[in-house]
């Protein structure tokens, strides 16, 4: 009898200990969905190879806070939403941030990672889509390469690039020679330098300068255009979201496509450009420091590159993140790396 | 040679007595088992955030090199809770046997005995240590695939088929064991010799006669034999380290084959995680790809080939020395006590390198076991990698060298002369220093 009881609580305590050892996870798992109820999403980041954000579609009312429970499940990655000037948190592997979101607009938001956290880096995006009555998000308005119906897939060498080093300063001079037109904000945004370059050839009134004094012009018209401000934001931005590809100078070098053959402008075909099926581009992106590259392209086909992406060449698309502000300025910035670069051959 | 026994300590002997002490603990080490389980499935995929990994690799791998080993022989196989289920339904009882357990109770084949399938075991464990060891979820699924396996063949076979046959840990403390300082032996042979019954053969899980007992490799320290001996006949004896490394125990091919292995496993192992060639890291990591493939060619020929190959070749050189004509085979068998404190050593040494380091990882995933955020404890904080200290360093030398040391006394003791001893020796110089440059430089 009392063997009996003694193996009756033996085997009481062994059951009650292996409970208790399921119940905590269990139970935690438990508070997770009732707090996940609450408006709190556990959001777990994993690099795209791991199969990104472990929610990529969320919901919630307008004016009602989002909680967000964060953490990483491989590398360190971030979290910021497209768009606006919350700064970005990083989340590290295992290590727990909070975040509350509130929506004063309907509309759908994006949030991505903004860590290099693999080759596919800038997949790892997800939706935030506000729902209710209230304000809109304002919608983006026709990308003006739609507009003027420009193929931003081909691609738009300068068919004639200056020959010697250019500079704003001297092309200063002639800008009261200079027609009306050039000075609107649409010329600007339609034209490439070179084909701004062959049409102030054909003016009369120009006729007396030199080809060099020509591209001193040209060179002045798109300083003209951007500021201090914008190339410093420019380049910040050029640095944190391009130059894994391009390289940190623009020549199309960056750590992400070492291992690509160099691009070769008229040496291969579109249908050499198409993607691998990881999305990955077979070349390297173009070198920015050669002017043939971006002197052939006008700013509404480097905005429209930008805001979508570049067709089968692994480019990401970033209108949803960047504003258009920010677009401009990296425009501007991108064509300050051509400028920089004339008169020197290219390597 | 010296012994003290416990058992003449009257609050020992009865803590030794008792099955409640001992039971407590494995019903605390088998929640701890399920929970780990659990763990590793459902925690965190961040090892070092995940207790399945900092736990068993880090926690329990050190304790077990560190402590157990050294200072309890297979004191942990007393307290391993892996065969608790299974023992549960064999003896229809989980505190002690009704008499009215479950089972098919077949014998182990024959085939299958020795040491041979733990070998292996650990073999596969080092072609895999870089997965196992660093995914929480692989090692939440092998601990279930162990603990299952061990229920299962409970069932069709006697006593511990799993702890005694297959499982790696068991081999690895097994052979190590007989470097420890416990030992379970009867008090007086004659006692033995006159008593029929074999009650105490009959209750151990291990199969073990403890009047037949030379070596403590394959005796768990379950206490049952003390226990059930109605003589009073059994003791559990402190004893000098290495006391089973002597030149009239019996030893086995088996047994060489677990020791090589060992040490294949102790150099692959520095050289993997410890070393600073990320592409070997990278190709033992990637399961299937050809990197993958040419590390375990090259790993699988070293354990082998080239190290057995070495000791043979050494332990056929030592045979030729002796006067005392002996067949290769029982040679081979002989020295396989040598690997002992060399790999025993070697392994503290290894532990000791990564101990130092990794340990800081231990007091926040009490606080945060599953990686899911919690504070349970107050000790959870961003968990630092810990530096590898002058004094690791130079504790690991001198752990190597008094590994040499000691394997070079046990090789001359179980020799005719230094000059017999001297083709061993050179083997075991070898391995420490090929050890030494790779947790030192």
């Amino acid at each position: 009898m009392m063997k009996m009881k003694k193996e009756t609580l033996a085997r009481f305590i062994v059951i009650g200990l292996v409970l208790i050892a399921v119940a905590v996870p269990l139970g935690g798992k438990l508070l997770a969905i009732i707090r996940d109820r609450a408006n709190t999403i556990d959001l777990h980041a994993s690099t795209p190879e791991n199969g990104g954000w472990s929610v990529d579609k969320i919901q919630v009312g307008v004016g009602q806070p989002l909680h967000l429970h964060m953490t990483s499940d491989d590398v360190v990655h971030g979290f910021a939403i497209g768009k606006s000037d919350r700064a970005a948190l990083e989340i590290l592997p295992s290590e727990y941030v909070d975040t509350t979101l509130t929506f004063d607009k309907t509309g759908t938001y994006t949030f991505y990672c903004t860590h290099w956290c693999g080759p596919n880096h800038w997949r790892m995006r997800g939706t935030i889509e506000v729902t209710g009555s209230g304000p809109a998000l304002a919608l983006d308005p026709v990308p003006l390469y739609v507009k003027l119906g420009i193929n931003i897939d081909l691609p738009k060498l300068a068919g004639i690039v200056p020959s010697g080093v250019t500079s704003a300063e001297r092309g200063a001079k002639f800008v009261s020679l200079l027609p009306a037109y050039v000075f609107d904000k649409e010329t600007y945004q339609t034209s490439s330098p070179a084909s701004l370059f062959l049409r102030l050839r054909a003016e009369s009134t120009l006729k007396p300068l030199s080809d060099a004094d020509l591209w001193d012009v040209i060179a002045w018209i798109w300083q003209n255009q951007s500021t201090p401000t914008a190339l410093a934001e420019g380049q910040s931005l050029f640095s944190a979201n391009c130059a894994s590809c391009h390289g940190e100078s623009g020549q199309g070098n960056g750590v992400m496509v070492l291992g690509l053959p160099v691009w070769n402008p008229g040496q291969q075909s579109a249908a050499q450009m198409q993607a691998t099926d990881t999305g990955q581009t077979r070349f390297r992106p173009p070198d920015f420091t050669n002017p043939q590259v971006l002197l052939g392209a006008s700013p509404a086909l480097l905005e429209g590159k930008i805001t979508r992406g570049g067709m089968g060449t692994g480019m990401p698309y970033w209108g949803p993140i960047l504003t258009q502000q920010q677009i401009d300025s990296l425009v501007d910035y991108l064509y300050s790396l051509a400028w920089r670069s004339t008169g020197k051959t290219p390597q | 040679m010296t012994r003290f026994d416990l058992t003449r300590l009257p609050r020992v002997n009865a803590v030794l007595r008792n099955r409640w002490p001992q039971f407590l603990l494995r019903a605390i080490t088998l929640a701890g088992f399920a929970f780990t389980i659990l763990a590793g499935l459902f925690g965190s995929i961040v090892g070092s955030h995940n207790f399945a990994i900092i736990f068993v690799w880090i926690a329990w791998w050190t304790a077990l090199k560190l402590f157990f080993i050294p200072f309890g022989g297979r004191s942990w196989c007393s307290i391993c809770p892996i065969p608790m289920a299974g023992e549960w339904l064999q003896r229809g009882g989980m505190l002690e046997p009704s008499g009215k357990g479950m089972g098919l109770k077949k014998r182990w084949p024959r085939f299958l005995r020795g040491n041979w399938l733990q070998a292996f075991g650990f073999l596969m464990i080092g072609l895999f240590s870089a997965v196992t060891l660093t995914s929480a979820k692989i090692t939440g699924i092998v601990l279930l695939a162990i603990i299952l396996l061990s229920l299962v063949l409970s069932l069709i076979f006697e006593r511990r088929p799993f702890c005694n046959y297959l499982c790696p840990i068991g081999g690895f403390t097994g052979l190590y064991a007989q470097a420890g300082p416990v030992e379970v032996r009867v008090k007086e042979a004659e006692v033995c010799a006159a008593h029929s019954e074999k009650l105490c053969y009959e209750a151990c899980p291990w199969g073990q006669y403890p009047l037949a007992l030379k070596s403590s490799a394959n005796c768990g320290l379950c206490m049952e034999c003390l226990r059930v001996c109605p003589k009073d006949n059994i003791v559990v004896n402190l004893r000098p380290w290495g006391s089973d490394l002597q030149a009239g125990t019996r030893h086995n091919m088996s047994e060489a084959f677990l020791g090589l292995v060992m040490l294949a496993s102790a150099l692959v192992d520095s050289a993997v995680f410890l070393g600073p060639w990320g592409g070997l890291k990278m190709a033992a990591y990637t399961i299937g790809s050809r990197e993958w493939f040419v590390f375990a060619g090259i790993f699988l020929v070293s354990a082998l080939g080239l190290l057995p190959g070495a000791y043979a070749l050494c332990v056929s050189w030592t045979n030729r020395l002796g006067k005392k004509q002996r067949s290769l085979r029982e040679a081979l068998a002989q020295y396989s006590q040598t690997l002992v404190p060399l790999g025993l050593m070697a392994w503290i040494a290894f532990t000791v390198s990564f101990a130092f380091v990794k340990f800081t990882y231990v007091l926040p995933v009490i606080s945060d076991p599953l990686g899911w955020g919690w504070n349970l404890l107050g000790l959870h904080q961003a968990a630092g990698v810990g530096q590898a200290s002058p004094f690791s360093l130079f504790l690991q030398i001198v752990i190597l060298a008094v590994g040499l040391f000691w394997t070079a006394r046990v090789n001359r003791r179980i020799s005719e002369s230094w000059r017999q001893a001297a083709p061993m020796i050179v083997f075991s110089s070898l391995f420490s220093l090929a050890m030494l440059w790779l947790l030192v430089g």
